[in-house]
């Protein structure tokens, strides 16, 4: 039982006094997944709206892409993505292996479908008389898209947090396209792999405690504005 | 009067099965015009093509006499017209929001929409509720913002898809005596889609009936009502009594008509000797008699008959005899219980031959 006591309060004495590495994994880890979900929802919201509200050839061959793309392991993408990358792959003169860019890119593709399904979700649930409706007001097509999105807001910000949630706790392909050097592709879940095989369990929980709270936070801020979303009463 | 909207050999299809097939439909300017029909008939289907949200296979639909081009922006044209539809449909918001919808569509100045909307919001009762969220309105009071979402527009041409069908009665029939007036006084040409015949009557100055995509017929309320161009629009619109027969004579303009051996109606039609014809009439042109009041009554057509069931309707009774032939006539309770009308008692079944309608078979 000490070593479990002893890493919390070596933990928490680490995170209160700001210690830099851990600051520096954290803030890595943040940029890295942050900018990751944002390049998913600029393609996975636009592509789930399309699947939820298109009727057009070659639909179904989309929408099994999204089913596959969110049930797709991770390690996979990182072997796949390693290949391509690799000096002598398709893609190795770009250089991008072992950086920071692999690892968003690696996410992005993990992220994607994720943020897709769901949205498509979000889209398909909302009364489809509604499209018509809104045509019927005089909105135009922009408008009419801005309208859905306005009313399917919760469970689109739900599709953004699955898929920051969905990456930000990933492991398999970041530590392999990223290869988990210190000060410059080291996050938070690869930081926590090193330190606890190190048996420097003290770093590991403070790791630990700090991707905990990111995904708690990102869900309560989901709760507080779902219950802000719906009536007083 | 010039034709606002008109549809012109107008055919919708869905996997070669036709759904709404109408040859020539013109809308009035300022007019209400009433589309009945039952479920399925394709009413909201004629509803979406005039909203342009629904490209007929064939034919054209005219806007002040210009062809609609499906090609080009229908924008331009669906922001000269409003539509409502069955549910309120409104937006997870105030109910200020929702009734400014349209407006915010056309970038309209933030003040004249906050007047605007405030003006329709009390024009339909619902001011108290601006700030109320969407969710939390009644379905009266939804429909009523949904009303105002679309009349705030001023539209040229307003398509309600039956409005009224979610709505329990006392609701409906205010909703429906604020409605007319507004049409009336805003001149707003108007396209109701029901499958009421009673709202139609009400809100329509002119009806179309509607049956399996077909358009049928199209008249005056009281010409439809009187006049139903074949069984299946009489049957719909009410009339209850319906015989075929065979022109057997003619008198003085009126036509003899023998519905049963040796019972000849008399009717008022154009119809020749020895053809056959279905005879109409509808139940509140049937006047009951006792049997010895029924020489004093001045109508052509009297027939002895037998009670054969009576069933109160709440705002009337509807007695059906049997003369040889089946009569059905609606009488308020007050003359059931005066005449001591009751099943198996003798009565006379008294009508006018003017009331009598004949569909040529």
């Amino acid at each position: 039982m000490d070593i479990i006591w002893e890493g919390i309060i070596q933990a928490l004495g680490l995170i209160l006094s700001g210690d830099p590495e851990l600051t520096q994994v954290v803030l890595l880890s943040l940029a890295i997944s942050g900018s990751a979900t944002l390049m998913s929802i600029v393609i996975g919201v636009p592509y789930g709206t399309l699947l939820a509200l298109g009727r057009f050839g070659g639909r179904s061959l989309l929408l099994g892409l999204v089913n596959t793309g969110m049930g797709m392991p991770p390690v996979v993408v990182g072997l796949v993505l390693s290949i391509l990358l690799w000096r002598s792959g398709p893609l190795g003169s770009l250089s991008l292996l072992y950086t920071p860019g692999a690892m968003v890119l690696a996410q992005v593709i993990i992220a994607t479908p994720i943020v897709a399904g769901v949205s498509m979700a979000a889209i398909a649930q909302l009364d489809p008389r509604l499209r018509l409706q809104m045509l019927g007001l005089g909105a135009s097509r922009l408008q009419v898209l801005w309208v859905l999105f306005q009313e399917a807001r919760l469970p689109l910000l739900t599709a953004v947090m699955a898929g920051f949630g969905g990456v930000i706790s990933e492991v398999g392909s970041v530590i392999m396209v990223g290869g988990n050097i210190k000060g410059q592709t080291r996050v938070l879940t690869t930081a926590i792999v090193t330190e606890t095989s190190r048996g420097n369990f003290g770093l590991a929980i403070a790791l630990g405690l700090v991707l905990l709270l990111l995904a708690f936070g990102a869900n309560l801020v989901l709760t507080l504005l779902q219950q802000r979303g719906s009536p007083a009463q | 009067m010039s034709a606002l909207v008109q549809l012109k050999d107008v055919l919708v299809s869905r996997n070669t099965r036709t759904i709404l097939d109408v040859p020539d439909l013109a809308v009035e300017r300022g007019e209400t015009l009433a589309v009945i029909g039952p479920n399925g008939a394709g009413k909201s289907t004629l509803l979406k093509v005039l909203a342009l949200l629904e490209k007929p296979a064939r034919g054209q639909v005219l806007l002040e006499g210009l062809a609609i081009n499906y090609r080009g922006s229908l924008l331009p044209y669906r922001r000269r017209l409003a539509l409502v539809m069955q549910q309120p449909l409104l937006r997870d918001t105030s109910t200020f929001e929702n009734v400014a919808t349209g407006l915010r569509f056309r970038w309209a100045p933030r003040r004249e929409t906050r007047q605007r909307v405030e003006r329709w919001l009390d024009r339909l009762g619902i001011a108290h509720l601006a700030c109320r969220h969407a969710r939390t309105l009644s379905g009266g009071e939804a429909q009523r913002a949904s009303l105002a979402r679309a009349l705030i527009l001023e539209p040229q041409l307003l398509l309600l898809d039956e409005p009224f069908a979610d709505l329990d009665p006392p609701t409906r029939d205010s909703l429906m005596s604020e409605l007319k007036p507004i049409l009336r006084e805003t001149g707003t040409t108007t396209v109701f889609v029901t499958h009421d015949r009673d709202e139609a009557l009400r809100l329509g100055d002119r009806l179309a009936v509607i049956m399996g995509g077909l358009l049928l017929q199209t008249g005056s309320p009281q010409e439809v009502l009187a006049r139903p161009a074949s069984l299946e629009i009489a049957s719909f619109v009410g009339t209850e009594t319906v015989l075929p027969g065979i022109v057997k004579g003619e008198r003085q303009g009126v036509l003899e008509v023998e519905v049963a051996p040796g019972q000849r109606v008399a009717a008022v039609g154009q119809q020749l000797l020895g053809s056959q014809v279905l005879v109409c009439l509808r139940p509140e042109e049937v006047t009951l008699l006792e049997p010895q009041q029924a020489g004093h009554s001045s109508a052509r057509n009297h027939f002895a008959g037998t009670v054969q069931e009576v069933v109160d309707l709440g705002l009337y009774v509807r007695v059906s005899l049997d003369c040889g032939f089946p009569v059905v006539a609606y009488a308020t309770r007050v003359s059931i219980s005066e005449m001591g009308i009751s099943v198996g008692q003798p009565v006379v079944a008294s009508f006018k031959a003017t009331a009598v309608h004949l569909i040529p078979q």
